[in-house]
Formats: C-alpha cells, sequence, structure tokens
C-alpha cells in the first residue's frame, strides 16, 4: 500500500499530535503538587499541601451545587431527549425535518447566545435566578446529548421487532420490557453519563443564569480571572480530569458510535 | 405517547428556538446596527473574530488530515482503539481548564520558554497575545477536527486507491483528486465545530489574550454586564448569521452526515 516513507511520516504525525494533545493535561497534574504559590516552571519543589487546603467549605458547597445541578438537569434530559428521539425515529408528522434540525442547531449555536436568551427570558418572566434556572439552561444541552445518543441507537434497531413483539401478543408494557429496554438502556445510560459530565464542566450558560451561587466552574473560572487561590485550582483541575475521564470512557464502552462527538458539541462554550 | 412526544418535542424545541426569538426581537432595533457599522473598532473585532476562527479551522485540518489517515488506514484495531480514545478524552476534559493549563505553559516563566531556552532559541513570550489566542482555541478543539475527517477516511474503499494507482496516477494525485473529494464532508464536519466554536467563545481571549484580543464574544459579554442588552444581541447576529450561511454551505456538500 503506502510507501514506508509515507507510513512512517503518519506514524510521527499522529505521535506527536497525540502529545501535543496530552501534554498539557500532564502538565497540570504535575502543578497540583507544586509547592510554590507562583506557578513557574520548572517546579522547584513538591507538596501534597493543596489538596488539603482546597478542601475548603467554598470549594465544598460549590461542588455540591454542581453535583445537584448536574443530576437533576441529566434526569430531565433523559426524559425529554428520549422522548424527543422516539417521536423522530418513529413517527412521521408535520414539521419533524424541522425538529430534528433544530435539534442539531444548538451544536453550532454559541453558548453566550443560549445564555442571553434565557437571561433575558427569566428577567422578563420576573424569575428570580436560582439553583432551578442553572438547572433550566444545564437541561437544554443535556437534551440534545440524551436525544443524540437514543436516536443513533433507534436509527440502528429494526422497528420490525416492536411489531414482531406486538404479533406474538405482547401488551405495550411487555414490549417495553422486554423489547425496547433492552435496545435502549445502554443507550439512555451512555447519554446520561455524558449529560452529566457536559453539565459539571459548563461555565457560560451557567454564568447567565446563575443568581450568587457559585457552581465549580464558575468558581475556577473567578479564580483564574483574578489570579486568585491559583494553587486551589490547580488541585481542582487534577480531580476534575481525572473525574471527568471515568463517565466518559464508561460511556465510550457503552456505545461506539458518533454520538460522543456529536454530544461534546452541544457543550458549544 | 406519541402526545407525550410531541409535548418534549414542542419543550426541546422551543428551547432551542428560544435564542433565535430573543435575538430576532432586537433586531429591529436599527440603530444598534448603525452603531456596529459605523464604528470601525467593531469592524477589527469582528473580522479578528471571523480570521481567527479560519486560522484555528486551517490549523486543525492540517493537524488532523494526517492522524485521520492514519487511524483508518494504516494503524491496527487495538492502535486505532488506542488513539480514539486519547483523541476523545480531552474533548471532554473541562475546556476551562485546559485554557488555564496553555495559560500557564505561554507565561513568561512557563514551560514553552523554558524548553526554547534549553535548546538554546529566544524566549517567544506570545502569552497574552492573538497567537496565543489561536493556538489555545487549536489545541482546545482538534479533537472535534480528528474525529470526523477519521470517519469520513475509513468509509473510502481501498479498491478506489487501487484502482487510482492502476490507472497511474502518482500518491500526490490521487491524494488530490480521490482522497481530499471524498473526505470533504469529514473536513466541513469538523470545521462546523471548529469554526462556531470559536466564533462564539469569549473565555479564551478574556483568560489567556492581550489588550488587543478582543472577540465578538467579549463585546457581548461586557455589553451585558452594562445592561446594553438590544446592542449585545445586535452584535451576537453577526456570528449567527455567518454560522447560518456556513451551515446551508456545509448541508449542500453533504456534511450533516458525516457528523
Amino acid at each position: 500500500m503506502e510507501r514506508r516513507s509515507t507510513r512512517v511520516a503518519l506514524t510521527a504525525w499522529t505521535v506527536l499530535v497525540v502529545l501535543f494533545l496530552w501534554i498539557p493535561l500532564a502538565l497540570i497534574l504535575l502543578y497540583a503538587f507544586n509547592k510554590s504559590n507562583v506557578e513557574s516552571w520548572p517546579i522547584s519543589s513538591f507538596t501534597t499541601h493543596w489538596f488539603h487546603a482546597a478542601w475548603n467549605s467554598e470549594v465544598r458547597s460549590a461542588l455540591w451545587l454542581s453535583v445537584r445541578v448536574g443530576l437533576t438537569a441529566t434526569g430531565i434530559a433523559l426524559v425529554l431527549g428520549s422522548m424527543a428521539a422516539f417521536g423522530v425515529a418513529r413517527f412521521r408528522f408535520f414539521g419533524r425535518e424541522a425538529i430534528s434540525f433544530l435539534l442539531i442547531l444548538p451544536i453550532a449555536l454559541p453558548g453566550i447566545v443560549t445564555g442571553i436568551a434565557l437571561n433575558s427570558a427569566f428577567l422578563a418572566g420576573n424569575i428570580l435566578l436560582s439553583t432551578w434556572t442553572i438547572v433550566v439552561g444545564h437541561a437544554t444541552f443535556c437534551v440534545i446529548v440524551v436525544y443524540n445518543n437514543v436516536l443513533a441507537r433507534l436509527r440502528r434497531s429494526s422497528p420490525s421487532l416492536i411489531e414482531a413483539s406486538q404479533d406474538l401478543g405482547a401488551d405495550g408494557l411487555q414490549t417495553f420490557r422486554f423489547v425496547i429496554w433492552p435496545v435502549l438502556s445502554t443507550a439512555l445510560v451512555a447519554g446520561g453519563l455524558l449529560a452529566f459530565a457536559l453539565s459539571f464542566d459548563e461555565v457560560v450558560v451557567t454564568y447567565f443564569t446563575a443568581g450568587a451561587q457559585n457552581t465549580l466552574p464558575l468558581l475556577i473560572f473567578g479564580y483564574i480571572r483574578l489570579g486568585q487561590q491559583l494553587p486551589v485550582v490547580n488541585v481542582i483541575a487534577f480531580a476534575m480530569i481525572l473525574v471527568t475521564a471515568i463517565p466518559v470512557l464508561l460511556a465510550q464502552r457503552l456505545v461506539r458510535d458518533a454520538g460522543l462527538v456529536r454530544g461534546a458539541g452541544a457543550a458549544a462554550h | 405517547m406519541y402526545l407525550a412526544s410531541l409535548v418534549a418535542l414542542f419543550l426541546s424545541s422551543f428551547w432551542t428556538v428560544d435564542p433565535f426569538t430573543s435575538v430576532v426581537q432586537h433586531i429591529w432595533n436599527v440603530d444598534n446596527y448603525k452603531l456596529l457599522w459605523e464604528q470601525s473598532a467593531y469592524h477589527s473585532i469582528a473580522l479578528r473574530t471571523v480570521g481567527i476562527a479560519a486560522a484555528v479551522t486551517a490549523a486543525d485540518a492540517i493537524l488532523a488530515f494526517p492522524v485521520g489517515y492514519f487511524m483508518a488506514r494504516i494503524a491496527g484495531g487495538r492502535s486505532r482503539a488506542f488513539i480514539f480514545v486519547a483523541v476523545l478524552l480531552p474533548l471532554w476534559s473541562s475546556y476551562l481548564i485546559r485554557v488555564y493549563i496553555w495559560r500557564l505553559i505561554l507565561d513568561h516563566d512557563g514551560v514553552l520558554n523554558w524548553s526554547l531556552r534549553k535548546v538554546g532559541l529566544p524566549a517567544a513570550n506570545i502569552g497574552y497575545t492573538n497567537w496565543a489566542v489561536w493556538l489555545i482555541f487549536t489545541y482546545v478543539w482538534l479533537p472535534f477536527m480528528i474525529l470526523p475527517v477519521y470517519g469520513a477516511l475509513e468509509r473510502v474503499p481501498d479498491s478506489f486507491l487501487e484502482a487510482s494507482r492502476d490507472l497511474g496516477a502518482g500518491g500526490w494525485t490521487t491524494f488530490r483528486r480521490i482522497l481530499l473529494p471524498l473526505a470533504l464532508p469529514g473536513v466541513i464536519a469538523g470545521s462546523i465545530f471548529t469554526f462556531s466554536l470559536t466564533l462564539g467563545d469569549y473565555i479564551t481571549p478574556l483568560l489567556a489574550g492581550g489588550a488587543s484580543s478582543q472577540f465578538i464574544g467579549n463585546v457581548v459579554y461586557d455589553s451585558i454586564g452594562s445592561q446594553q442588552t438590544p446592542f449585545a444581541a445586535a452584535f451576537a447576529a453577526v456570528p449567527l448569521v455567518v454560522m447560518a450561511v456556513y451551515l446551508l454551505i456545509a448541508r449542500r456538500l453533504g456534511a450533516f452526515e458525516a457528523l
């Protein structure tokens, strides 16, 4: 096939690109142990002191809020996203094409637009910005992630499965329990994990929908911007890189398709 | 069930439409557009935003194409799976943190300058400049380009390349006449991400850019901060229009199937 020199060049290029992607992540893992609170290179001495310092009440309450918002938004997204996917995959109705197009659009829309729109909608409706407004903001993109995952799965499974089940005399509940659920369950789990990972990281929409509360990303955004508490930021970065790796690896095992790429697009920072 | 899904569709479509309607409401305020049109500062901000977005897209395409080709045609099953995860994981790790890391790397006393000094080169000092913004965007969105390009290249049958060679085409001709046209939907699908995400961003310019790195998003962000929502919306319409046109072209070229 390809000439030897081409193969070597391509291999080298790929290795370099993967290194380019990973060296920065490896560096932040090192910086978390930097003893000095001046973040310069090379790191002269190491400590685990900052891990202790990062576990303060401010960080803990932000973390707790992020977890609550992530879980609630994911729950809403699982219900609405899978129903929307069912509607688009199974039925033909007026505006179906438009709706499936609209559900791809948020990938391309800047998060700041969603953020402003929600912000002005809440203000217009005299709704106080609270944990709930953050949840609504996050649900908008979490729905897309679940929708994409479920839709991809439904498109690959044949509708004749359901017809066969009905022909064999199963009622609606039995069809759901024995046919639809086994087909969908891993797609739902994967979609849910990814939706949670997205919500956990989101800054832009959160910024415009949060009142006085801080989620974890908002907290570190503030720290980085003002150049304060950088050692604490390093430790949070360390933890977040490790923690987000888990749901993504799990989801990747469950679905091996493009849903992951599309889903990440829905973050649309 | 049908009704419930309709309601759900209505709700979710309402959410995605929402940004539009609120923007559309403000578009009729012509004064904001006059201001945009007349102030040359806004021209250069818009041009900078679109220019850097295009430069990021080009850099990502160049970086990604050989990787996609390697994954699709050279790597074995295991190394392909490894590269796939190695590309996917950085994509999902916190965006904010990835920007922050580059701030440390490009800093005056950062890793980049240190390494350059080690090999005897002058310090680069690109921290807090447009170069830094370009580099960070290229880094952050790169996985979005690699994965669709890989997907498109994987679908090119071996026989096409063999046929091209049998008909006497050299490597370069095969690349230009066969591989590039067939991979184009993948590149365009990737560029939807790299281009639009750069276009709408304000965090990277804010955290890692300099005084002359303002993006459209930064002006929008600042205008919201000073309660000038109509003007913010007017300026935010610029990337929306650019993206709408871009998406229509992309759909024509069949990029949606490659997403």
